[in-house]
Parts: structure tokens; sequence; C-alpha cells
């Protein structure tokens, strides 16, 4: 027995399987997943860490890794599961040797992402089991379960978390470390290359080996019924469990851990056990669809909304439809109204801000990407029109400029996103005579997610120096021509690259070189205060959207909060009174 | 107990969180607690949650149920007023933080702050945190000041919350945390 601590679902990830004997984790990093790796650091002289370029390089890194027979996990976030579906589709096919978890954090609600998806349609599609944890000692303890699973039936197990489950804390009971295996692959082409000749053997394998984890699934401690009162039974997985728990706590209960491929038999020994049953699950109703078709009759869907995250009002709601009640939301305290939104805005000192000024400029279409520079969408800068995928900033502007659109498309990517996959952008761009501007915001850091190294910042997250790849050359190998380097704090300098840049018919690259100085943790330059004075309260200041410039009313002198103005000076460079000046 | 902690990014509002859910750690209750990362971070609202008791299933509060709502910014603590339950408790800084969409005349900050407080929340604790915090030696251990005056409303020793701030506050500042509890303390007696 060990001692219980408060950890996220995330921490208890990254513990659970260094205790698992994990020798290597590989990942991608995307809200809500990042912690696990980030987690992992603390075991780096026990367990090899890498940031990948991107999802499908880590997922295939942990392949090669689990065919030596040593456990390894892959890490991302839902929609980098797209990235890396390629191996996904075929590792089914040749199965693993050491354990191997897939693990997967979605995000119902899109509190940090561009949709909603639910990764069990992959596990289903793939044809691989999935598990998924109700709270951290779970998320814990079935990394180890999904290790073991992993090896006895040679395939990839996928650890379904969703944001809440990754961000929410609970108590964890923690173990010592199992002793990891050794790495020694054990060559068999047969078994190791899905050549037509034996991947048709393979396919016929991944359908016997699905009547088998169905069987495990029958029997897992994973499953279990909760009887209570026979009236109502419940069918639920992950997070959904414990909000069921809150709102039915009478109800008989089947909780579902191992998720996928389904009890068969156990859900009709559950559901001729209860009077009328109803099935909780978060985003798709993969589930319910199931249990209709061993027709089995129940209630889901037309009771709870399977859009944004499920939550105990939602089951407060349908339990109240089950009782033929109605459900009026308990307000105890009056709301206030007409308060101002606080949406997530680029922060003082953000390199991305005299950028994205400088666009404001130029009447040009502006196809962004993900990542921090995401929020240049937003008033006053308003200057991206596009947002699709990661490495979508680039390809977007070059096919607008291909299709014939009269205005000019100017694509953007973070330095993080040109190593993922805005690299090939590039490439489309030049091999195909596009014309479009280019531009890379190199922050040097990964700094949506929290400040991951990327290809591009010369550490790695073992804590290693590794050479730091150039942007630029990248490009110049790629037959880039036109490519300039300027400062973003700079307005003029940076204005000019692009007006340069919109003049010239051929493609061009600019990127910004300045770093988050979130993660250097030093000011950018001293900081600024505006001379009430001078100040003639032409608001021109408020246009570049920095929060430290605080402005209540029109008519009135700004103010610059000293404490949060990070010194980058862009708000100076907008002043045509020399009111904004700087402190000693 | 179910609290609410609000405030803007970079306020210090999961530190509170974690203060809170280490003292109930060490009184022996089961603990969940929520925070948000990503996106939201960048100088958005942020929300954390703290639960604890006997049992915990749900690591969210909803709405009409919050013991307490905590709050580092004073709009942030209307904003979440909702989830209040009836005789709950609100805790708040009376700073203001003006965001981009005022500064940007998309919308107003209300001038009538103080007001609004008072009659959306019938039982209000309103303070001047960073003062009572610079008071104490650091401006930046305002959300401590802001804890320290929510704290004798948990039920909890103060053994249990001198464990949660070791814990939590690294040592070169913990004297001053410490102080900057206090003074919260004693704005609630």
């Amino acid at each position: 027995m060990g001692s219980k601590i408060l950890l996220s679902g995330n921490e208890a990830i990254a513990r659970g399987a260094w205790e698992a004997g994990l020798s290597a984790a590989f990942g991608y990093p995307g809200t809500p997943s990042t912690e696990i790796l980030e987690n992992l650091v603390r075991h780096k002289d026990d367990v090899y860490l890498e940031w990948s370029p991107n999802e499908k390089v880590a997922f295939e890194a942990a392949a090669g890794a689990s065919y030596t027979g040593v456990r390894t996990i892959v890490t991302m976030k839902h929609v980098g599961l797209n990235v890396a579906a390629d191996p996904l589709m075929t590792l089914s096919y040749v199965g693993t040797e050491g354990g191997m978890l897939i693990c997967v954090a979605d995000d119902p609600g899109q509190h940090s992402s561009q949709n909603e998806q639910d990764s069990r349609h992959y596990a289903r599609f793939a044809k691989i089991p999935v598990l998924e944890p109700s709270d951290s000692a779970e998320a814990s303890s079935f990394v180890k379960y999904g290790f073991d699973l992993s090896e006895k039936f040679k395939t990839a197990v996928m650890l379904r978390t969703t944001t809440r489950i990754s961000h929410s804390k609970s108590l964890v009971e923690t173990y010592g470390r199992q002793a990891p295996g050794a790495a020694n692959f054990q060559r068999n082409p047969e078994r190791f290359c899905p050549l037509p000749l034996w991947s048709r053997t393979m396919r016929h394998n991944v359908e016997a080996r699905q009547k088998l984890l169905q069987a495990e699934s029958e029997h897992s401690p994973l499953n279990r019924i909760e009887w209570g009162d026979k009236n109502l039974g419940i069918i639920a997985e992950g997070l959904s469990y414990q909000y069921v728990k809150e709102v039915f706590p009478d109800a008989s209960v089947l909780k579902l851990g191992f998720a996928w491929p389904f009890p068969d038999v156990l859900i009709r020994e559950f559901a001729e056990g209860v009077q009328n049953l109803l099935i909780v699950e978060e985003n798709e109703e993969i589930m319910e669809e199931h249990v209709k078709s061993l027709g089995i009759k129940c209630l889901g869907r037309d009771l709870i909304s399977g859009i944004g995250e499920l939550s105990v009002p939602k089951l407060l709601k349908a339990k109240a439809g089950i009782e033929g009640k109605r459900y009026d939301t308990p307000v105890c305290v009056k709301e206030s109204a007409d308060l101002p939104a606080r949406p997530p805005v680029l922060c003082p000192g953000c390199p991305h801000r005299g950028l994205f000024f400088a666009l404001t400029k130029h009447d040009v279409i502006v196809t962004g990407d993900i990542g921090c520079y995401s929020l240049g969408v937003f008033p006053p800068l308003s200057r991206t029109d596009t947002i699709l995928c990661m490495g979508g900033g680039f390809t977007l502007a070059h096919g607008m400029n291909k299709a014939g659109e009269k205005k000019r498309a100017v694509g953007i990517v973070g330095d993080s996103t040109f190593f993922h996959s805005g690299i090939t952008g590039l490439i489309d761009v030049i091999y195909n005579k596009g014309n479009s501007v280019l531009i890379v915001l190199d922050n040097r850091t990964t700094a949506m997610t929290g400040h991951q190294d990327h290809p591009g910042t010369g550490v790695t997250l073992m804590g290693e120096k590794t050479g730091a790849l150039s942007i630029q050359a990248i490009a110049l190998a790629c037959g880039m021509e036109q490519i300039d380097t300027v400062n973003p704090y700079d307005l003029e300098q940076t204005g000019s690259a692009l007006s340069k840049a919109l003049s010239s018919d051929k493609p061009s690259l600019i990127v910004t070189n300045a770093p988050c100085p979130l993660r250097t943790r030093c000011e950018v330059g001293p900081k600024r205060y505006i001379d009430t004075k001078s100040c003639k309260a032409c608001l021109s200041c408020v246009r570049i959207g920095c929060p430290a410039i605080e402005s209540r009313s029109k008519g009135v002198p700004p103010q610059i909060d000293p404490e949060i103005c990070a010194g980058c000076g862009l708000c100076e460079q907008t002043c045509n009174f020399g009111a904004i000046r700087r402190k000693n | 107990m179910n609290i609410l902690i609000s405030g803007v990014g970079g306020q210090g509002v999961l530190l509170i969180s974690n203060i809170i859910a280490q003292a109930a750690i060490s009184a022996d209750f089961d603990v969940k607690t929520n925070e948000v990362h990503g996106m939201a971070q960048r100088g958005g609202s942020v929300l954390a949650q703290v639960r604890f008791g006997k049992k915990i299933y749900s690591p969210l509060v909803w709405e009409g149920t919050a013991d307490i709502i905590i709050s580092l910014e004073q709009s942030e603590s209307l904003r979440y007023a909702h989830f209040l339950k009836r005789g709950g408790l609100a805790v708040t800084s009376t700073q203001t933080i003006i965001p981009v969409t005022v500064s940007s005349g998309k919308a107003k900050y209300p001038i009538d702050m103080e007001d609004r407080l008072k009659n959306v929340f019938p039982r209000l604790i309103a303070m001047d945190a960073r003062a009572e915090a610079q008071k104490s030696g650091n401006i930046k251990a305002a959300n401590v000041v802001v804890l320290g005056a929510s704290a004798n409303e948990f039920g909890l020793t103060e053994e249990n919350w001198n464990k949660a701030l070791s814990n939590v506050i690294p040592q070169k500042y913990l004297a001053i945390n410490k102080i900057a509890f206090e003074a919260g303390r004693r704005l609630n007696k």
C-alpha cells in the first residue's frame, strides 16, 4: 500500500505508467493531454521521453518501441489522433509486442479545441480496445491494466480521457516502480510487414482478436454492476459515471471502464434486471446505438444532448423528464446582467501582436492556424479570417491564391506548427509555383499548451541540448528565394517586410523572431506609462489590443497597468503625440 | 463543501484551489478539484473548483450549489454568482481589471460595482486585498489575503491550513504568505 496523493488525471496516467515499468513515451502537446509527458520528466532517468514533431511521428516511434518488447505510451489530444490515424489503422493489423497505450484526451465542450470529435469512433474503426477511467485513481490503475491487456492480445490499447478527467484532481494511491522490460526486437517479416500477402491473414486475425477482446470485456474487473433500485438502471462510462452517482444515487448502475468492445452478455444481464434503462455517455451515442442494436429498449440521447459537455444539470433535467416533472435551474442568487465579456487575449508583451497590427494596414485575407496566435481573430486586431487545422495556415492561403481569389491571401503558422505540418505546405507553395506570402510567428516555444520545446528550440524534453532547426534554412533548402526575418516589436520593420512581400508576385516567407516573454520570464524592455498631460485621449494605443492598456471611456486618457506591462513598446510606436514614455 | 474560485488568468486562482484542497486532505476528506488549462488561461476569465466531503463524485460544482465563491477580481465574482447556493458567501477582492472588450469600446465595465455586489450577494466580504497584501510585504500575495478572508467558513483547523500553506507555497515566500493569510482572516471575524 502506498500513500494517497492528489493528482490530476494526466499526472495519474504519468505516475501509473512509470509504476508499470514504462520505458519510452512520445507525444505532441495538445490541451488537455499535454501534462502527461510533462509529469514524466521527473522520471527521465528511468524513461525515455520526447516531444515528437507531430502526432503521427510520435505514434510511429511508440510503435517501434513496442516492437522491441518494451512498454510505451503515445499521448495526444483528440484532433492529434487524426494526424496519427494512418499508423493507427495498420498497427491494428500488425499488432504490438511490449504494452502500448494510446493516451488520447478528448475535449467535449471545446474548452481548447476546434471540434469535439469522439475518439471512441477511432477505436472502433481500428478495432482496438478502449479503457475509460472515471477519476485519477482509475487513470493510474487502468494504465497498468491496459499494458497487461495490450501484451495479452498483442494490440495497442486506447486510454481515452476527457478534459475533466485530464484536469480534475482526485486522490490516487501510489506504488513503487516495477522492473521495465529490455528492448530486444525479434526479426519476423511475416509478423511486422503488412504486405498484402501477409496482411490478408492479419485482417482475419483482427476479427478473431475482436471476439477474444469481447470475451475479455465480459469478465473484466473494469466493468461492474452496482445493483440498487431496479426501477432504473443506467449504463455509464468515464466521467459520466461520476455524474450519474451524483444525480441518481439510488439507481442500479453498469459502469463500463473497459468501454469497447462492449460486454454484450453483461449488458443483457443488466438490462433484464431493471425496469427502465438509461444510457449516459458524453459525446457521441456509441454505447446507445450498440445497446439498441442488441434489441434492448433504452433511453439516452432523446433525454440528454450529446452536444457540449455532459453535466450534473443536464442529468437533473433528464431525471425530471423521466419522473414527468418540470426542471428549473436552481438560481438562488440573481445574475448580474451586462457584465463585460472577458475572452482570452494575446498577453501583454506578446510578440504576435506587432505582426497582427501590421496586418491591419493591408486589405488581405489572413489564413491562420492553431496556437496562441489564433487569438489574432478577435477585435480590436481582427486579423485572422480562417482557421482549419494544424498546418492549414499555409495551405489554405495557397488554395485561395490558386483559385484566383482577387484579394491576396497571407498564411500564418507558429514555429511549433511549422515543424508539425507547416513544412509540407511551404513545399507545396514552392513546388507548385504559388505566390503566397507565408509568415511564421516564431516565439521559440509551443506557447498555448504551456511552453513545450520543439525542433526549433535546441532543447529536448529530456532537458538535453540539441541542434536548433532553422526555419529560414529549411525554407531556403525548399527553394524559397525571398525570406525576411523581422523583429515584431518594431512596427516599421515588420510593416515594410510585409509591404515588400505583398508587392512581389513571387512567394515569400517572413519569420517574426522574438521569444515568448512568458517563457523567458523577462520583460521585453522598460515598462511604459502614459503622460496624461501630453495624451490627447485619441485611443490609438488601444487599437493594439493590449490588456495592460486600460481605457474606461472615450475622451479620457487610458492608463497602463505597471504590474502587467511587459515593456514591449508597441503602444509607444502607435502614439502620435509622444505621450507614452519609458519608466526608468 | 463546494467552492468556486474565479479571477483573471495570471492572478493566482490555481494556487488558492491547491491550498484549499491540501487543507481538506489534511482533514481526511475526500477531495476533487477542477481547473482550466490551455487557451482560456491567456488573460481570460478563469475558474477553479474544489469539492470536499466524506465522498465526492462530480469534480465540478454546478449552478445553485456553491457554498463559497472566492474572487480575485470583482466582476469575476458576479460572473459566477448564479453558482452560489441560498445563504452562500461571496468573498472578493475589490480589484478592477478592465477587459480588452471594454478598452476597445465594445463593452462597458459597470461603474456601480459596490452596489451590485451588495445587491447580488446577501453575504459578502469585499476587501482591497492588494492593499492588505502590500502591508503584508508583497502585493502578489493578494490571492492569499482573499483566501484568508474565507478560511473561517470551511470548518478546517489552524493545523490544516498551516500544513496546506507549507505544502503548496515555496519556502522562500511562505512567511509573507502566512502574514497575508492572517491579514485576510482578520477581515472576517
